[in-house]
Formats: C-alpha cells, sequence, structure tokens
C-alpha cells in the first residue's frame, strides 16, 4: 500500500485527539462539567490550564465536555442525514419515474429555505432538546446528502455495466449492493466528512444563538456566549472554541480529501 | 415567442411557485408540528385560563387550512400580522431593519463580489504556484470557522487590542452616511470574509473549467495575447458560471446576516428572527421566514436567468 | 538553419505522468523524431493511440498540451529555430506562419461567437488584411470548401451549423491569414463515412488551391493515403518508417507499416442458408414520450452459428434495433422470436434461460465492466448465476474461458483498469460466452479500438464463432469490419432497412442510392482513389 501522507496524517491525529477526548471525557476532564472551582475568568494556571470561565468553572473541563456534546450531536446528526439522505437518493436513481419526481421536488421545497431559517422557524415552537437537535439538524441536511446520492447513483445507473447486470436477470438487491455501491462510496464518504463538519459548524452556531444546547451542558457554540461578554474587555476565553472548531473541521476536511483521493486511485478506481 | 423569452417566464413562474409552496412549509414548521404550540410557548407552569386565551388569540380554534389562508391573505394586502409579545405591527417594525440589514449585506456584497472575483483571476493565472496556494489555504481556514466566531476573533483584535474599529454595531437615524459606514465596518469585514472564501474558490473553479476548453487552445495558437484570449474567448464563456457562483454565495450572505447581527447588537432583520424565536413569538417568525425565504429564492431565480440570458445556444436558436 | 519549409531534428518531447498513489514523474513520449516538409508538400504523421502523433504536430507551432514539454531537439520554420523564439515571436508565428485544424471543430469553436468573426480574427490579429479584403477571402474560402451559402454562413453561431460544415469553416479559418503550414489534427476522424469523404476532398482541393504546406495526423493510413505526398510511420513515441506514399502503401519495409497496410484483410467465406435461430418480425419501435419511429417495420434473420451486420451511420437506428431485440426498449409493434417461439417484448417479462441465450458486447469496454469487480468476478458471475458453478469448478471454467480469448494465466485478479483496451474487450467477449448462449449480439465491438488491435478481436470472434457455434448480430458504422466478417448484411437508413441479403449480393451492384453512397465512400487503401470516387460522382451527377 501507499504511505499516508503527511497532510492526511495531521489530519487523522487531530480527528483522532478530538473524537478521544470525547469518548473518555469523564476521565481526563479535570474538573467536573458545571463545578465552580474558583473566580470568573482566571487566568491560565497550573490548576486551570486555559484559566476559568464567566463564572468560574474550569474551561478546559469546560471545552472537554463541551466537544463531548458538540462532537455527539453533530455525529449523530451526520448519520441520521446520511441515512436517510442516501437510502431515500438511491431508490430515487433506482426507481426513477413519479417516485424520483415526488422526491426531487420535495427536496427542492425543502432546499429553497436556508436550513439556518429553516432551523429557527421550527425551533421557535419545537423544545429545545437533544433529541429534537438531533432530528431537525439531519432531516434539514439529508436534502444535500440526497442530491448527492441520487446525482451519483443516476450516473452509475446509466452505465453499461449495470445494463448487463440488469441483462443478465440480477434481482434489484444486486444490482444496488453488488454494481451501485462499490463504485458510489469514496464520493460519499468524502461527502461525510464535510456533513460532519457542517454539522459542527450547525450546532455551535444554533447555541451561540441561545436555541442549541441549553446549559448547564456545556458545548463549544455555547461557551463562546457564555464568555462573549469578556472579549471586550481583552479575556480570550470565548476565543479557545473558535481554534478547536476550526481545528477539527480542518481536520477532518484533511482526512475527507485523502479518502476520496485513496479510493479513487485504488486499483480499478473510477478513472 | 423567442425561446429565451418563454424559458425566462417560466422560470419566473417557477420561482413564485416555489414561494407559494415555501409559505406552506413555513406554515407546517409552526403550527401543525406535533405539541401544542400555546403549551410550548407558555411554558408546563401556564394555567389552563391563559392557555385558552392564547389559543383564540393564534387563531387555534380555526382549521389549519382556514388560517393558513387568512394568513397569506394577509400577506398579500401587506398585512404581516400582529407580534405575541408586544402586539405592534409586524410589518411597521421590520420595515426599518429591513432596510438596515439591506445596507449591511450590501456593503458586503460591494465589497466581496469584486474581490472573489479578482483573487480568483489572481489564483487561476497563477495556478499552482504560490500566489494561489496562499489564496487557497486562507480561504480554507476562514471557510472553517464559523460566522460568529470570526466576529468576536475580529472584535479582539480589532476593536479591543487595536481599537480600530467599534466592537458594537450601532445605528440610528439620523446619522450620517459616513457615520453609519464607519458603524456597520465589523459585521461588514466578518460577512466579507464569511463568504470571500466560498465565491472564491468558486469563482477560480468556474474560470478554471471554461480556460481549459478547446476553444481557448484554439484562441492560444491563433498567436493571441493572453490578455486578448480571456477578454474575448474566456470572459463571455465564463460570465454565467461567474454569476450563478455569485448569486449562489449572496443567498448564503442572507444567513450569515443573521449571526452576523447578533455577535454586533445590530437592529436588523437576524436579530430581530433570533430574538423572536427566543420569545417563541411565532407570527414574527413566520414573517420573517418568509421574507429570507424570498430574499434566498429570488437571488438563485436572478442566477437562473442570468445563466439562460448568457447561453448563446439559447440567445441564438437554430 | 534549413532551408525545408518545417524541419523537426532529434525531437524530444517529455510529460509529467500522475501514477495513482505513486509520486509523479516524467516520462518520455517522443524520442528522436526527424523529419522536413517542403513548401506546398504534404506530409502525413500515420499511428495508433499514444503514438504521439498529435504532440509531434504541435511541436510545429511550439505547444506542448497539458503538461507536455518540448525538452529537446529543433524545430525550424522557415528557417528559424521556434524552440528558442520568445513569447513574441510564437504568437507571430501561430496564426500566421503555421495554423491548425483541430479534431473536434465542436468543441474548438467559441460558442458565444458568431463563425466569422473567429475566421477572420488571426487576419486581422496579425494585420494582414483589411476587415474588408478579410472577409472577402473567408467567404471564397467558403465557397471553395463547398460550404451552403457561403456569404451568410459566417453570421452563424458555431451551434447553428452541422458537424461536417464546422469542420470546413475551421479549415477556412486556418487558410484565411495564408498561412505557410497548416496541422490537420484527424480532421475528419469524428464524422460520419460519407460526410468525411465530402470534407476530404474538399481539405484535398483547398491544399491543392492555395498550396500551402500540411501535416495531416491521422490513425487511418487509408485516409492519409488519400492526401499526403509523404508519410511518417510512428509507433510509441519513435519513428518506425519514412517514405514517399508510394513506398509506404505498395512496398512498405518495416513489419509494423506492413501490418498497418494490410489490416482489415481477413478473408471469411461467407455461409448460407440455415434455420433462423433469432428473428426480428415487422418491429416498429420509438423512444417513451417520443412522436417519431426510430425503427420502421424491420423484419429479419439471424441463422444459426452465422453473423448479421447490421450497418449504418449514426442515426440510422442501428443500436435501437439491439435494444429492442434485448428487451430493453419494448416495441410499439412487431415481434422478436427466438427458436421459433415469440420472446417477451420487456426483458423483465423474460425467463432466465431466454436472458442466457441472447448475449450482448458493447463499444466501450471501459463502462461494461464494474470498475471494482476483479476478472473473475466479471466472468464468474454468469457462470455462477446461470449454471450454479462455485469454487474450484468455477474458477476452472474461469480459466477456461480466459485461455479461449488468449489471455492465459495471471489475469484472474486483475482489475479492468489494468487491462488494455483490447484486453477489456476480450474479457467482455468471455463473460458473454460464459453464459453459452445461441446469439451474441455485437454493438460497435471494434470501433472505439486501434486498427491493429481491432483485427485481433474480429479474428477472435470467427474463431469463436467456429468452436461455438454462436451467432453474431454484428452492429457497425464500419464497412471494412463487415466486409471481414459477415455472412448477410442489412443497410439501415433513417429507421429502415434498405438493402439486405447474402454478404456477396448486398455487396455487389446494382446498387440503391444510399447503399451506392456508403459502399464508395469507404476510403480505400490505395492512391487516387479520393480523385477517382469524386471524379465518378460528377459523371454520374451530369448523366442525370
Amino acid at each position: 500500500m501507499t504511505r499516508i501522507p503527511l497532510a492526511a496524517l495531521i489530519g487523522l491525529f487531530f480527528t483522532g485527539l478530538y473524537f478521544g477526548a470525547a469518548v473518555f471525557a469523564g476521565w481526563i476532564a479535570p474538573y467536573g462539567m458545571a463545578e465552580i472551582v474558583g473566580d470568573s475568568w482566571e487566568p491560565a494556571s497550573a490548576a486551570h490550564w486555559l484559566g476559568t470561565d464567566s463564572i468560574g468553572r474550569d474551561l478546559l473541563s469546560r471545552m472537554i465536555w463541551g466537544g463531548q456534546t458538540t462532537i455527539f450531536v453533530a455525529a449523530a446528526a451526520t448519520m441520521l442525514s446520511f441515512g436517510m439522505g442516501s437510502i431515500l437518493g438511491f431508490f430515487a436513481a433506482v426507481k426513477g419515474g413519479w417516485v424520483d419526481q415526488l422526491l426531487s421536488r420535495l427536496v427542492d421545497l425543502m432546499m429553497s429555505i436556508p436550513s439556518l431559517i429553516s432551523a429557527l422557524v421550527v425551533l421557535s415552537v419545537l423544545p429545545v432538546s437533544l433529541p429534537v437537535l438531533i432530528i431537525v439538524m439531519g432531516v434539514l441536511d439529508s436534502t444535500r446528502v440526497f442530491r448527492l446520492s441520487r446525482a451519483v447513483a443516476v450516473d452509475i445507473t446509466v452505465m453499461d455495466y449495470v445494463e448487463a447486470a440488469r441483462l443478465r436477470g440480477e434481482k434489484q438487491l444486486w444490482i444496488i449492493f453488488r454494481e451501485i455501491l462499490p463504485n458510489a462510496l469514496s464520493p460519499l464518504v468524502a461527502e461525510m466528512g464535510l456533513r460532519f463538519i457542517f454539522a459542527v459548524l450547525f450546532i455551535s452556531t444554533l447555541s451561540f444563538l441561545g436555541l442549541g444546547v441549553q446549559p448547564p451542558l456545556a458545548d463549544w457554540g455555547g461557551i463562546v456566549k457564555e464568555n462573549k461578554e469578556g472579549i471586550v474587555y481583552g479575556i480570550s476565553a470565548a476565543l479557545i472554541p473558535a481554534f478547536a472548531i476550526a481545528s477539527l473541521a480542518i481536520s477532518v476536511n484533511l482526512v475527507a480529501d485523502w479518502v476520496l483521493n485513496r479510493t479513487t486511485s485504488l486499483k480499478g478506481g473510477r478513472g | 415567442m423567442h425561446p429565451v423569452i418563454k424559458l425566462v417566464a417560466q422560470r419566473l413562474a417557477l420561482g413564485l411557485l416555489l414561494l407559494f409552496a415555501a409559505s406552506v412549509l413555513i406554515f407546517i414548521g409552526t403550527q401543525i408540528l406535533p405539541g401544542d404550540v400555546a403549551q410550548s410557548i407558555l411554558g408546563q407552569s401556564a394555567t389552563p385560563q391563559s392557555l385558552a386565551n392564547l389559543r383564540a388569540e393564534l387563531g387555534l380554534d380555526v382549521p389549519a387550512p382556514v388560517r393558513y389562508f387568512n394568513w397569506l391573505a394577509g400577506i398579500m394586502h401587506g398585512d404581516l400580522g400582529k407580534a405575541l409579545t408586544n402586539g405592534q405591527d409586524i410589518a411597521t417594525a421590520m420595515g426599518k431593519r429591513l432596510g438596515n440589514t439591506l445596507f449591511l449585506a450590501s456593503c458586503a456584497a460591494v465589497i466581496a463580489v469584486p474581490a472573489a472575483i479578482l483573487l480568483g483571476l489572481i489564483a487561476v493565472r497563477y495556478q499552482g504556484r504560490w500566489p494561489d496556494r496562499v489564496i487557497s489555504t486562507i480561504t480554507l481556514a476562514t471557510v472553517s470557522v464559523p460566522e460568529f466566531l470570526l466576529g468576536y476573533i475580529a472584535v479582539y483584535f480589532l476593536s479591543v487590542q487595536l481599537r480600530w474599529f467599534p466592537s458594537l454595531a450601532t445605528v440610528y437615524d439620523g446619522m450620517t452616511f459616513g457615520e453609519k459606514l464607519y458603524a456597520v465596518s465589523m459585521p461588514v469585514l466578518v460577512l466579507v470574509l464569511v463568504v470571500l472564501g466560498h465565491m472564491m474558490r468558486m469563482t477560480r473553479a468556474a474560470i478554471l473549467n471554461v480556460m481549459q476548453s478547446a476553444y481557448v487552445e484554439t484562441a492560444e495558437l491563433k498567436g493571441l495575447r493572453k490578455f486578448t484570449i480571456i477578454a474575448r474567448h474566456a470572459f463571455p464563456n465564463a460570465i454565467a458560471p461567474v454569476v450563478n457562483v455569485v448569486m449562489i454565495n449572496l443567498a448564503y450572505l442572507v444567513v450569515g446576516v443573521v449571526v452576523v447581527e447578533v455577535v454586533f447588537v445590530y437592529p436588523g432583520m437576524g436579530q430581530y428572527l433570533v430574538d423572536h424565536v427566543s420569545k417563541r413569538d411565532v407570527p414574527v417568525v413566520q414573517a420573517c421566514g418568509l421574507v429570507f425565504a424570498a430574499v434566498y429564492i429570488g437571488l438563485n431565480l436572478v442566477a437562473d436567468v442570468v445563466s439562460i440570458l448568457a447561453n448563446p445556444r439559447l440567445r441564438h436558436p437554430k | 538553419m534549413s532551408s525545408s519549409l518545417l524541419e523537426v531534428r532529434d525531437l524530444k518531447i517529455e510529460a509529467t505522468a500522475y501514477p495513482p498513489g505513486e509520486a509523479p514523474r516524467d516520462i518520455t513520449i517522443v524520442e528522436g523524431v526527424s523529419f522536413k516538409v517542403e513548401k506546398g508538400k504534404v506530409l502525413g504523421l500515420i499511428g495508433e493511440s499514444g503514438a504521439g502523433k498529435s504532440t509531434i504536430g504541435l511541436s510545429s507551432m511550439a505547444y506542448g498540451r497539458g503538461g507536455v514539454r518540448i525538452t529537446g531537439g529543433e524545430v525550424f520554420v522557415n528557417g528559424n529555430d521556434i524552440l528558442k523564439a520568445g513569447p513574441a515571436g510564437l504568437r507571430a508565428l501561430r496564426g500566421h506562419e503555421v495554423t491548425y485544424v483541430a479534431q473536434s471543430a465542436a468543441a474548438a469553436f467559441n460558442p458565444a461567437k458568431k463563425l466569422m468573426e473567429q475566421v477572420i480574427e488571426t487576419t486581422l490579429h496579425h494585420g494582414l488584411m483589411t476587415r474588408a479584403e478579410a472577409e472577402e477571402r473567408a467567404v471564397s474560402l467558403f465557397a471553395r470548401l463547398g460550404l451552403p451559402k457561403p456569404e451568410s454562413i459566417g453570421n452563424r453561431y458555431p451551434h447553428q451549423v452541422s458537424g461536417g460544415q464546422l469542420q470546413r469553416v475551421m479549415t477556412a479559418m486556418a487558410l484565411c491569414p495564408k498561412p505557410d503550414l497548416v496541422v490537420f489534427d484527424e480532421p475528419t476522424t469524428a464524422l460520419d463515412v460519407t460526410t468525411q469523404i465530402e470534407v476530404l476532398a474538399a481539405i484535398k482541393e483547398a491544399i491543392a488551391d492555395t498550396g500551402v504546406a500540411a501535416l495531416y495526423i491521422t490513425h487511418d493510413l487509408a485516409v492519409v493515403a488519400q492526401v499526403a505526398d509523404h508519410i511518417l510511420v510512428l509507433q510509441g513515441g519513435q519513428m518506425i518508417e519514412y517514405g514517399t506514399i508510394d513506398h509506404i502503401i505498395n512496398s512498405p519495409s518495416e513489419p509494423y507499416t506492413q501490418a498497418l497496410v494490410s489490416v482489415r484483410s481477413i478473408n471469411h467465406h461467407e455461409k448460407s442458408g440455415g434455420a433462423p435461430v433469432l428473428s426480428v418480425r415487422d418491429v416498429t419501435a420509438r423512444y417513451r414520450g417520443t412522436k417519431f419511429d426510430v425503427l420502421k417495420n424491420i423484419t429479419l434473420d439471424l441463422p444459426e452459428a452465422q453473423t448479421l451486420a447490421i450497418v449504418g451511420e449514426s442515426g440510422s437506428g442501428k443500436s435501437t434495433l439491439a435494444r429492442v431485440i434485448t428487451g430493453l426498449l419494448p416495441p410499439s409493434s412487431g415481434e422478436i422470436t427466438f427458436d421459433g417461439r415469440v420472446l417477451p417484448a420487456d426483458f423483465e417479462a423474460r425467463t432466465r434461460d431466454d436472458l442466457r441465450e441472447v448475449q450482448m458486447i458493447y463499444q466501450m469496454a471501459d463502462v461494461a465492466m464494474n470498475p471494482r469487480q476483479t476478472v473473475g468476478t466479471i466472468i464468474g458471475r454468469p457462470l455462477e448465476f446461470y449454471f450454479g458453478l462455485r469454487g474450484d469448478a468455477k474458477k476452472q471454467r474461469v480459466q477456461e474461458l480466459l485461455d479461449e480469448i488468449e489471455m492465459g494465466e495471471g489475469y484472474i485478479h486483475r482489475y479492468p483498469a489494468e487491462l488494455s483496451g483490447g484486453q477489456k474487450q476480450r474479457v467482455c467477449i468471455a463473460r458473454a460466452l460464459a453464459a453459452k448462449p445461441k446469439v451474441i449480439i455485437c454493438d460497435e465491438v471494434t470501433s472505439a479500438l486501434d486498427p491493429l488491435v481491432a483485427d485481433g478481436i474480429l479474428k477472435l470472434l470467427l474463431d469463436l464463432q467456429k468452436r461455438e457455434n454462436v451467432a453474431y448480430l454484428f452492429i457497425t458504422h464500419d464497412l471494412a469490419t463487415v466486409r471481414a466478417i459477415a455472412d448477410s448484411i442489412a443497410v439501415m437508413y433513417q429507421g429502415r432497412v434498405v438493402r439486405y441479403g447474402g454478404k456477396t449480393e448486398v455487396l455487389s451492384p446494382p446498387f440503391d442510392d444510399y447503399t451506392d453512397l456508403l459502399l464508395s465512400s469507404v476510403p480505400e487503401m490505395e492512391l487516387g482513389w479520393l480523385e477517382r470516387t469524386i471524379a465518378n460522382r460528377k459523371m454520374a451527377a451530369a448523366g442525370n
């Protein structure tokens, strides 16, 4: 096998680091999520590596717990949007006809309103809880996955090898799983990375607006909201999640790029 | 009738249809979801009496389709209803805010569009060399940071550390144009950064696509100057894709505005919407949602129409 | 210095290759090529794909496509080494001294500008004539190239004229600035055969009239034999043989050139009679949602273990016929019978055995095989699906089939991307054979391949027919292929069968008009064929 390029290694390292911290938050966070351990906005010290937040909680611990929430919600929403979007997309492509028309027009309609606006409209009447957030984000984002997987699958279903399989008398399931899916996988996996990043940005934005994860539960967008007053006094606590989100996004991007390149250049890759 | 006029008319009709469908979707989103709207507005501690009052006020005792058409009829007459929280007329309250938001967005667009096209051209001209790489790296970074964080980073460094610009974008009647521009400089900067990355990447891709076509090679083999090739052969064919890119990103700006207004406490549509979502003021949320959807659909429509008008195959049919 | 119009000395051209999953590396694509072109002469550059012929042609304008770089040698045009010329010098050369005619005129014209603007652009840019003079010259060139309405065709946009006309407009564009040399890069390859002869004759006449020299690049020796004075044969970026046209066509010395000249000389004795295994009965068909019949009352018989060739140009409906027979497009009337019984019109209603008996081979082997399956899986699947073979029995049978297509050991675990074009098509043949069908439909199976490779595939198909007793329905636009392998022939034109019968009968006079036009348009590997054919046509036209 070929060596993993440096950019992908860096991406893998940081992605792994963030996911690891999220999974093992309970073991590695030095303090509890809502534990008040000092004065507000204490500077960084040996006891509090990143200092404390607006009401004196350990910021590093908040960041680790917050990362857990952010990554969990984003991952769950991504899985939901992928499950829904890709299954419906493949279904529309293989079935064609009115099923395809109906689903595609519905998706067009949903995409005619920006997803943040749709989310705000819906969240104005729904109770804001983690499951509701995951479902709202997942459903809204599944429209993009639907478009991509439908487009990819439509490209593949017109290939002669799919026609050859149909003419051989193969069943629909064989055609979807053996002929179409293996060829659709790499663009979909790369897209999954992008959707995950989008979900992280989305949930952070909602939390920042006060309509996402509710206190005392921590998440990166919420930490910004809690500490934004400090900015004016030159306290950088609110900027720390910025670097966390940006570095996570860039790392996942690097990994997704690498996955896309690696799988397309595999023996027998597409082109 | 000329086929282009027919196509454009079709697109316009489709846009209206889409707007209508979007209004249905917004209505469904706020009215027919599981759970009791009145309950979720007033919270668990509401008394049965206040619940009943609110239901009557929201017209929840009338069937949903009837409520929808009443709402729609109101909008047709410019009546967006009254806010639940303070009883203000929504159309009046929204008017000034919409103006503020459009002012902010157009300032950002005026800077971002030429900058993105220029940077895209530079990236194409020096494709694969250092200017291209620097531009790509910076845009990757700005694309990976959410708008509100970009906003606070800017505030932290430019307002607090360097004290160049105000950290709050306060505008009021009676300000001169110059004062207004100074007041919105920070949110404009952030909005520009938010859309610039996407717009520049997509412009670069669109122009590269045209530059790699066979007719550009033909022009090169005619011994034309690089500038002549770009101006005469690449540019006319790149208009449609570039306009498309610009419109898609201006639509993106509509979303960015919501967050940026909250960051800088700017009295525009976005802040109005977010405030009333937290207060669960459904009529205001519906009205704002519809206005945002209309702007978004409108921009996409312009992109569609421009690409029809710029297509020589449609302009000069066989 | 050099006294020739164009002299190329010891040319070396390199490019950067980006093999998937490996570091980029430089590869040499042309090496040690030297030749001269004198004033007013035509040099043919001939070779298969990858021979470097376009790359060499473009080097006469000091141009490298994509990442291609000229790294060694000298190229003199009118005595100046153009590889040493600066950007200004190159601009003066390109479009003035040397001009270019691309393979696909449809892509090479700017879709947003009128034809006239583009045709006279170079002439004006180099300040050679006034606009009025240039337009006058363009119109006279349009007339000389046989374009309809030469005065007004320049006001049209590229998408408003046909492919054959566009190719002639591009030739006019190249000739307009009165260049010394024109590079023709496969100018007729993308055209139908009856259009090709017209364009070819127009180009030849224009070259003779204007006294311009030309580099004529093509993979088709019969075509270049009609226009060139000298020929340079290339293979893998190296010179194989250089000589006069007479020498190359009539007494080539190199084995590779001999193979190119004798290509398509397969001798196949026509079989006749025999009971039909597959019949098409009065079939009329149209695509869903259209009101136009693509096939009109087609009736044909394919006898057992014989080959029926369906010949026609693009748009004749020949590929649609294949879709009707396989059941992908149920006809609006008529029926398909197999072994005397009527097959259900829709393939989904056919039994597994019905499907097994009629197999299909496609034009593009690339997209006819799942890129994620190995050769073993691709050939093994029909064995498993139709005959329930598994494990060692399946593996053994796959190997037998690979032996039959002359590919031997070591290919079972390869992916399609690791095979050459000819090997891919062989695997597709093996997949069809694995089903033990009585009929195989071959849809343009050799037209994407280089002539020598195509020849190998045709020989293999003939061998297999003898051994396996399989009948072929052979769809093609190429009459040389038809001569090589058909027993009977059906000529299709605009959805109808215009001529049908045994091979000798169909290919012997008296002809109907269309078959005559079609047959006489196929370039033959002999000198003077083009003049003779054009003269015959003019005589016949005058006679009417």
